[in-house]
């Protein structure tokens, strides 16, 4: 294996010779940023490097955020291609290798907007030698468009733009105030020269890298705000994607896993002489909490690992149970919040939702080769560094041991982000054992079903108190399961609101799933202000909107998808609407849901509308499509999804049992953007947390039953009279 | 390696498969033959992202042995493109920007271009019938519309 610099990486392939490298200008203590090596960048202070532009005219953007389906790659090329007017037909995209250069800090700025000027590059700097030290390179918390798009790839692309003007200005012997570009070529109307970025390339990387470039007035945009095709489609449409559980190599071994079915379990004895005589069979390797068989292929892997009978223990936890867990949920949460004396009216709910995995589409597979102290490691993961640092805690190694190569993922959800990569480490120690031949590890869907870091199950305890006119005067819950600031705020003005949280241990692996603590507090806030406006006599629409004074982006986004659902217009028996809103990663989603529910209780999502307030679009393509899709991912676990824990393990096993939404029960759905102008938000998450109030709200619209815990196929919906 | 190996013909070439009778298609399909567009979801014949044709017909790979495929013809999503030109249903994935992380979209495409194949003017029963493929990521409204425009030129 060679040295993992910077340069080696860049003088491969189809970049090789003379490459325009430019760094981001808004890093601290950064003289320039081409031709360094990874090795020397922390004395320079270099952040990373991102924007190439070789001979052939073609302008490569790395982006040190993987691809799982959100279009984040082809959004931030887009956001650097726009700064520097280039050719969209001549730019590509490359996934920034997994190296120290290309921790992502700018991340953090999603969270901190406002960093003062002459702060800038000392914040950007300390965020990214933090981002460093914890080996993050990831992409969630819808971050990637606000995060590193906005704070990073735009400046990126203006400095590029500033670097290249620079060199024409010096070739054509003219001032660059004189010169003007597009389609990646720049132009002197005087002389009616012009050069391309690619014939200016080598020139370009002799110029300083400008700190502080000037970016676009978003007016002059043209290239983003439109719908363009993201440039990994054509590769899932034709079968040659390479997802993590698709790479392979020459003599490359296969290994199966059973893993303790109790959380914090451990193997205590397997018998393996049968398994090991068996074709195919090269050793049955024990790790601390599974049993894994190493062979030729996969299913002879498979084959011997179904006649192992390991033993594990079950850590204790052999009690544990849904039952178990919410009854200790229950205690925790205690008596009714108080209500103020003034109340005319009080009322009560509790709310419950499961445990619910991420199933992604792919099951966790990794590759992993260890050759004496060196190793390498290849998976689809959410945070290429954290792998690399994950695989080398395994084998004790240092990360700078290991080679790490991020791959597409089949869906993330929050289930490959740093620390839940258990896959990782697993299989660098199957590798450990085989070395050094190199063995892929794939996980069965039982596997992954099985040993998921779970969306926390969850409880909250809610009452409210209205006066006389039916307004509120209070709202107060208590939960378990989890929560912050973020996800319990209601925009409602409530002069007494109070949310607190309790909460009771259990031993079930918890995890991000996709909105996090949003998808929770999302079902039972906008659960409870519809039983309030219900109490009260008021349109649910209307009892929110009369709410939301202090609130106009909320009271925008309210209105427009109103309208959008025709809210209010009649409907026939059975059918119904039902409104949510809520905020997340920075962005706002209000979503109708128009339910039907025939007599005998069978429950049809007819339709959903969603307007969204993330303040800009980059791609509007694919914006709708992370809206379509973080619908139908929300309504899914809504309608259906429940993980049972009993004897202190997962009950469901596959699909079959962990039933999921497919073709036939998905609702159309209609997306609308409102521009507010307002700090870029998220989109990958922002449109989980609405749609299992707004569906259970259109249930009561329908029935006058209300839904209070998840999943819905549980309630019954049959008409009684 | 095993005894009697499988002749089949795949994606038009004659091949043979020197497997135990009883490995699943998927398997030999993927590591065997090296064509890892089909994939594995669920092991179960559940989700469909293993979904090849076998004599023009669906079928889920991960649940059907190799020894009951000796003989016969399978297409795979790498079959679909002759000569690298996208087949219809591929381009209207394309077209309607249908794939997220694309785990399930060879199998979703499979599936749909051999129902096109079989009935040119599906109806949306029709479809609700044929493609019960998981899909993680939630692109169900577009494949739909992907269909409807295929129906409307008259099918696969």
């Amino acid at each position: 294996m060679g040295k993992w610099t910077r340069r080696a990486f860049i003088g491969t392939g189809a970049l090789v010779g003379g490459g325009l490298v430019l760094g981001v200008a808004g890093a601290t203590f950064a003289p320039t940023r081409h031709g360094l090596r990874s090795e020397d960048s922390e004395k320079s202070g270099e952040l990373t490097t991102w924007i190439l532009v070789t001979p052939d005219n073609i302008v490569t953007v790395l982006i040190p955020h993987c691809e799982m389906g959100q279009g984040a790659q082809t959004a931030l090329a887009m956001m650097a291609a726009e700064e520097m007017d280039a050719d969209w037909n001549l730019v590509r995209v490359k996934e920034a290798p997994a190296l120290d250069a290309y921790a992502n800090a700018y991340i953090v700025r999603a969270f901190v907007n406002d960093v003062p000027g002459p702060f800038e590059r000392g914040f950007d700097y300390g965020t990214y030698r933090l981002a460093r030290w914890f080996g993050l390179q990831v992409t969630g918390g819808s971050m990637s468009v606000r995060g590193t798009g906005h704070h990073g790839m735009r400046i990126a692309g203006a400095a590029a733009r500033e670097m290249l003007l620079a060199a024409a200005a010096a070739q054509f012997g003219v001032k660059t105030s004189d010169l003007s570009v597009a389609n990646s070529r720049v132009s002197h109307a005087g002389s009616n020269r012009s050069a391309t970025f690619g014939e200016l390339a080598n020139a370009a990387t002799r110029q300083p890298v400008p700190t502080h470039p000037a970016v676009k007035d978003p007016r002059s945009y043209t290239l983003r705000r439109k719908p363009r095709q993201r440039l990994d489609i054509r590769s899932k449409v034709d079968g040659s994607a390479i997802y993590g559980i698709d790479f392979t190599m020459p003599d490359l071994l296969h290994a199966a896993v059973e893993i303790a079915p109790v959380f914090g379990g451990k193997l205590v004895s397997v018998d393996s002489a049968a398994a090991e005589k068996m074709p195919g069979v090269k050793r049955v390797v024990r790790l601390d909490e599974a049993v894994a068989v190493v062979a030729d292929t996969y299913w002879r892997a498979r084959v011997a690992l179904a006649t192992l009978k390991p033993q594990f223990d079950d850590a204790g936890h052999g009690g544990v149970s849904t039952a178990t867990i919410f009854e200790a949920f229950d205690k925790s949460l205690g008596a009714a919040p108080d209500m103020p004396a003034a109340a005319t009216t009080v009322i009560k709910a509790d709310y419950k939702i499961p445990f619910l995995p991420h199933a992604t589409m792919e099951p966790m597979a990794c590759t992993a080769r260890v050759t004496g102290d060196r190793a390498e490691v290849w998976a689809g993961t959410q945070d290429p560094l954290n792998a690399r640092k994950t695989a080398a805690d395994a084998l004790e190694f240092s990360p700078e041991q290991v080679q790490y190569t991020n791959l597409a993922l089949g869906g993330g959800f929050g289930r490959k982000l740093p620390g839940l990569l258990d896959f990782v480490g697993m299989s660098a120690r199957i590798a450990k054992a085989m070395s050094p031949a190199p063995v892929k590890m794939i996980w069965t869907r039982e596997n992954d079903m099985q040993h998921d870091y779970y969306r926390p199950a969850a409880m909250a305890r809610f009452a409210g108190a209205l006066d006389g006119s039916g307004a509120p005067l209070a709202v107060r819950s208590s939960y378990a399961g989890g929560g912050d600031s973020e996800s319990v705020f209601m925009p409602y003005a409530i002069a007494d609101k109070k949310f607190s949280a309790r909460d009771a241990k259990h031993p079930i692996r918890t995890g991000p799933w996709r909105s996090v603590l949003n998808s929770q507090h999302g079902f039972f806030k906008e659960s409870f202000i519809d039983e309030m406006a219900h109490e009260a006599g008021k349109d649910p629409f209307a009892f929110r909107r009369d709410l939301m004074s202090e609130h106009p982006r909320f009271k925008a986004v309210l209105e427009r998808v109103a309208a959008m659902a025709g809210w209010g217009q009649p409907l026939p028996a059975r059918e119904g609407r039902g409104i949510a809103i809520t905020e997340s990663f920075g962005s706002i989603v209000g979503e109708v849901a128009h339910v039907s529910v025939s007599r005998d209780g069978v429950l049809k999502v007819v339709r959903v509308c969603a307007a969204v307030d993330c303040g800009d679009v980059v791609n509007t393509d694919t914006a709708t499509a992370q809206v379509e899709g973080g619908i139908m991912f929300g309504l899914s676990a809504a309608l259906l999804g429940a993980i049972t824990i009993a004897n202190g393990g997962v009950v469901e096993s596959n699909f079959n049992d962990y039933r999921t939404l497919t073709l036939v029960d998905a609702p159309t759905v209609d997306v609308d953007f409102v521009m507010s102008g307002a700090h870029p938000g998220g989109l990958g998450e922002p449109a989980v947390p609405p749609i299992a109030a707004a569906v259970t709200n259109a249930i009561f619209a329908a029935t006058g039953i209300r839904v209070r815990e998840l999943p819905i196929k549980d309630a019954k919906l049959a008409a009684t009279t | 390696m095993a005894g009697m190996a499988i002749s089949l013909t795949v994606n038009g070439q004659a091949r043979s498969l020197d497997v135990e009778p009883d490995t699943p298609l998927l398997w030999a399909i993927r590591e065997t033959l090296g064509l890892t567009g089909t994939k594995f979801g669920c092991g179960i014949a559940y989700c469909g992202a293993c979904t090849v044709h076998i004599n023009g017909k669906a079928e889920r790979s991960c649940s059907i042995p190799v020894s009951a495929v000796d003989g016969a013809s399978v297409t795979t999503i790498e079959g679909l493109a002759a000569g690298g030109a996208l087949n219809r249903v591929q381009q209207a994935w394309l077209d309607q920007q249908v794939p997220q992380c694309g785990y399930c979209q060879s199998g979703m495409i499979m599936a749909v271009s051999a129902l096109l194949a079989e009935r040119p003017q599906a109806t949306d029963a029709d479809i609700d019938a044929a493609i019960t493929n998981i899909c993680r990521c939630g692109t169900f409204a577009r494949i739909r519309k992907a269909i409807h425009g295929l129906t409307e030129q008259g099918g696969a």
